[in-house]
């Protein structure tokens, strides 16, 4: 099957039900479109977002981890495994003694990232060590992956002299500059022009074999920033890769209300940018999609939107009780049915 | 019932007012428009120059019993509650009244303000937007050009400056710029201030960067009482106005008025009568003035504590009337030093009362740094109450020895 690539999905779907009907009369090279021949036709006929199909997302393995017939075989050997489910585990045990340390009032805030580990650990694991990383706040798995320690991200949440950021920030404010991961800024989306300036500034200084990085989620999105930033990451030819992670709730929000799009991966082509879907909790789609948006990245010198699904099993944050405003068998069914971890332990035995 | 009074002669604060072109510093609106019933409270401006104004001691002292009685039989409500209870009595008031921001409907909002709303007024008037500060600021101006009132509601006032561009360039001046034609009746509303530990971007003070835009005015609220009635009679203005909650207030409780009242939104409060110096505060340093006069007062002092609630325009009548008395000056505010409320407030009382004061205005401000998340680091950015009760003696002289 190999990854879905975008523009190949888009031959087929928007020249099929689109254009059938009509008869272009007319083709000339347009000013306002460069590049692109714009064919003009005679039947007024409007594009309706129904009319494209939904971007598919890229997984090898089914939910309890079995490698799908006819997928790649993930090229990863015992050990690699091994440290990948381990860090995921650590990540995942990390994050709930720092939530229950929160609640026992040791520390005055945390944010977990459960449900994400594929999503964090497979991505960290296709980038390399001089690939800048910008993130939100929901990646320790990916600093962590980068070498910053567990007592580190401690220092950090206990904010004391031993932090990086002297204690000046609230915890999963992490950054840390040897890792090459900028600090955390509260305001969402503000990482992602600066993303994309940062790229720029790679490629002016010649960095031939490195990349830029972003992680955001679905509602950081919407900010305005982050069209601008997918605007100038295409026209300045930035290797930056904006990396969304979909996890479906911007603290209460739904993604049904966040946006009426076919999520944000429809979102890059219009910014004509290269676009890949991937199943956030399958760990080796996720590192397969990203060395591959990575190799466009450095070798083409042009961005690549990747969009990770996944859920947010947790809370927004120990400020949030998501049990207001979604039911636990939702959450519990994806524990059961699609968890990263256990889809990786189930791959095992292949 | 009151009626609304007709405004006292012009005092020498006005007359500078107008010669500085002061727009509205005199209880007149930008766009003219009936508060309706003014409050007369204890403590409220209102009350304090109606009893000037009128002079007749029997009507004073029967409205003195009904006001008591009428205390009696008051309600308390936490600071949350008595913003929710002015958005829900102004919604069900006029249906052109909406709310608008992030996780402001089923989440009820992330500080309860709009809690349960929704199931009342229904998702549209209870509007969750995306996360687009910048848009939603836009969203609501557009709105309000074409009939609606809405409430813009910044999770926290700091996001708001991503929405710079629509409050300043827009929301101020459309009514200017149209010749007219548009009005902007918003209200934009949240949490600011300097909280316990969230993190410098999380502890913004935008009043500093708003209050240089013209055509909006500023209001900032600080008890149960004034934010409902203050938030009242901004949704009824249709002149933009920027509501400047703290985040560290909404557990304030405290009794508030009826569906009827409303506050005048350009009108100063006096906290405290006194005679030695008159402090000028607002928001969460009301009450960190008044943790000073408390100690202060033992000491023997008896300073003049007026909470500002109006910090643009100034009500630059109420402090003339404080400053003539006391003829000393002390700002105590959470903004930084540079640019902050205090630093306009501070040349416009020189500029204005130079020959009313015996020493230079004093200013107690946030320092100009980032605001640290440590505990210790975050109390020192800010003012404490030791530093009011410093300043004080400082001002007045050390005190005597009872």
């Amino acid at each position: 099957l190999g990854i879905m690539m975008l523009s190949r999905l888009s031959t087929r779907s928007l020249r099929g039900p689109l254009f059938s009907t009509f008869r272009g009369y007319a083709e000339e090279s347009s000013t306002a479109l460069f590049g692109r021949k714009l064919t003009y036709v005679h039947q007024l006929e409007s594009l309706k977002p129904s009319a494209l199909d939904t971007i598919p997302a890229y997984r090898i393995m089914d939910n309890a981890g079995n490698i799908i017939e006819g997928a790649n075989e993930p090229k990863t050997n015992e050990e690699e495994c091994v440290k990948m489910y381990k860090h995921m585990v650590t990540l995942s045990v990390m994050d709930r003694i720092l939530y229950d340390i929160q609640r026992q009032g040791r520390i005055s805030f945390y944010m977990t990232c459960v449900g994400e580990e594929a999503t964090h650990t497979g991505s960290a694991i296709a980038l390399k060590d001089q690939d800048t990383i910008f993130a939100q706040y929901r990646e320790q798995g990916v600093l962590l992956w980068r070498g910053f320690s567990v007592e580190q991200m401690m220092h950090q949440c206990f904010s004391n002299a031993k932090d990086y950021g002297k204690g000046r920030q609230m915890p999963v404010h992490y950054g840390s500059k040897k890792h090459n991961f900028q600090t955390i800024s509260s305001p969402l989306a503000t990482q992602i022009p600066q993303a994309a300036g940062a790229a720029y500034a790679q490629k002016m200084l010649g960095m031939d074999d490195a990349c830029t990085v972003v992680y955001f989620g679905e509602g950081a999105a919407s900010e305005g920033d982050f069209h601008a930033a997918l605007n100038f990451g295409a026209t300045l030819e930035c290797p930056v890769i904006f990396f969304c992670r979909n996890n479906g709730f911007a603290i209460s929000t739904p993604s049904r209300e966040q946006f009426r799009g076919d999520g944000i991966a429809s979102r890059g082509i219009g910014y004509g940018i290269e676009t890949l879907r991937v199943d956030g909790n399958d760990v080796f789609a996720v590192r397969e999609t990203t060395e591959r948006a990575r190799e466009i990245c450095v070798n083409e010198q042009r961005p690549v939107l990747v969009e990770s699904m996944s859920y947010r099993v947790g809370h927004h944050s120990t400020s949030d009780d998501s049990s207001r405003y979604r039911p636990k068998e939702e959450i519990e069914g994806w524990l059961d049915t699609n968890n990263p971890i256990s889809r990786l332990r189930g791959s095992d035995g292949n | 019932s009151e009626r609304r009074r007709s405004p006292p002669p012009l005092g020498a604060s006005e007359r500078a007012s107008e010669r500085f072109g002061m727009v509205g510093a005199r209880g007149g609106s930008l766009v003219g428009r009936g508060v309706g019933r003014v409050s007369t409270a204890r403590g409220s401006p209102a009350a304090a120059v109606r009893g000037r104004v009128a002079g007749a001691s029997a009507p004073s002292a029967r409205r003195a019993l009904a006001r008591a009685r009428a205390a009696k039989e008051e309600r308390e409500l936490l600071m949350w509650e008595a913003l929710r209870e002015a958005t829900d009595e102004e919604m069900e008031r006029d249906p052109t009244v909406l709310v608008m921001g992030e996780d402001v409907g089923h989440y009820g909002g992330s500080y309860k303000v709009t809690y349960d709303l929704y199931k009342k007024y229904g998702e549209m008037r209870l509007l969750d937007t995306p996360i687009a500060e910048n848009s939603f600021a836009g969203m609501g101006i557009g709105a309000a050009m074409t009939g609606l009132r809405p409430i813009i509601e910044g999770m926290n006032m700091g996001f708001l400056l991503l929405a710079f561009n629509q409050i300043s360039n827009n929301c101020g001046m459309l009514h200017y710029t149209s010749g007219g034609q548009y009005k902007v009746p918003v209200v934009i509303r949240g949490p600011g201030g300097v909280g316990r530990q969230l993190g410098a971007e999380h502890s913004q003070r935008l009043e500093s960067y708003f209050q240089s835009i013209p055509g909006v005015q500023l209001v900032a609220c600080s008890t149960a009482r004034n934010s409902k009635a203050l938030l009242k009679a901004a949704i009824r203005s249709d002149n933009p106005v920027i509501f400047f909650e703290h985040v560290l207030l909404y557990n304030v409780k405290g009794p508030v008025g009826d569906k009827d009242e409303v506050q005048e939104l350009n009108r100063a409060e006096v906290v405290r009568q006194g005679s030695d110096i008159t402090i000028l505060c607002y928001s969460r340093m009301r009450y960190v003035s008044m943790q000073a006069v408390g100690e202060l007062v033992t000491q023997g002092y008896d300073p003049e504590v007026i909470d500002l609630i109006s910090l643009k325009p100034f009500d630059l009548e109420t402090i003339y009337n404080s400053i003539k008395k006391t003829r000393k000056v002390l700002i105590v505010e959470e903004c930084m030093k540079t640019g902050g409320i205090g630093a306009s407030l501070s040349s416009t009382i020189g500029e204005n009362f130079i020959d009313e004061l015996d020493h230079e205005v004093v200013r107690l401000s946030s320092q100009d740094v980032p605001t640290a998340y440590a505990h210790e680091l975050e109390a020192a950015t800010i003012v404490q109450p030791e530093q009011v009760i410093e300043a004080v003696h400082k001002m007045c002289g050390a005190a005597v020895p009872v």
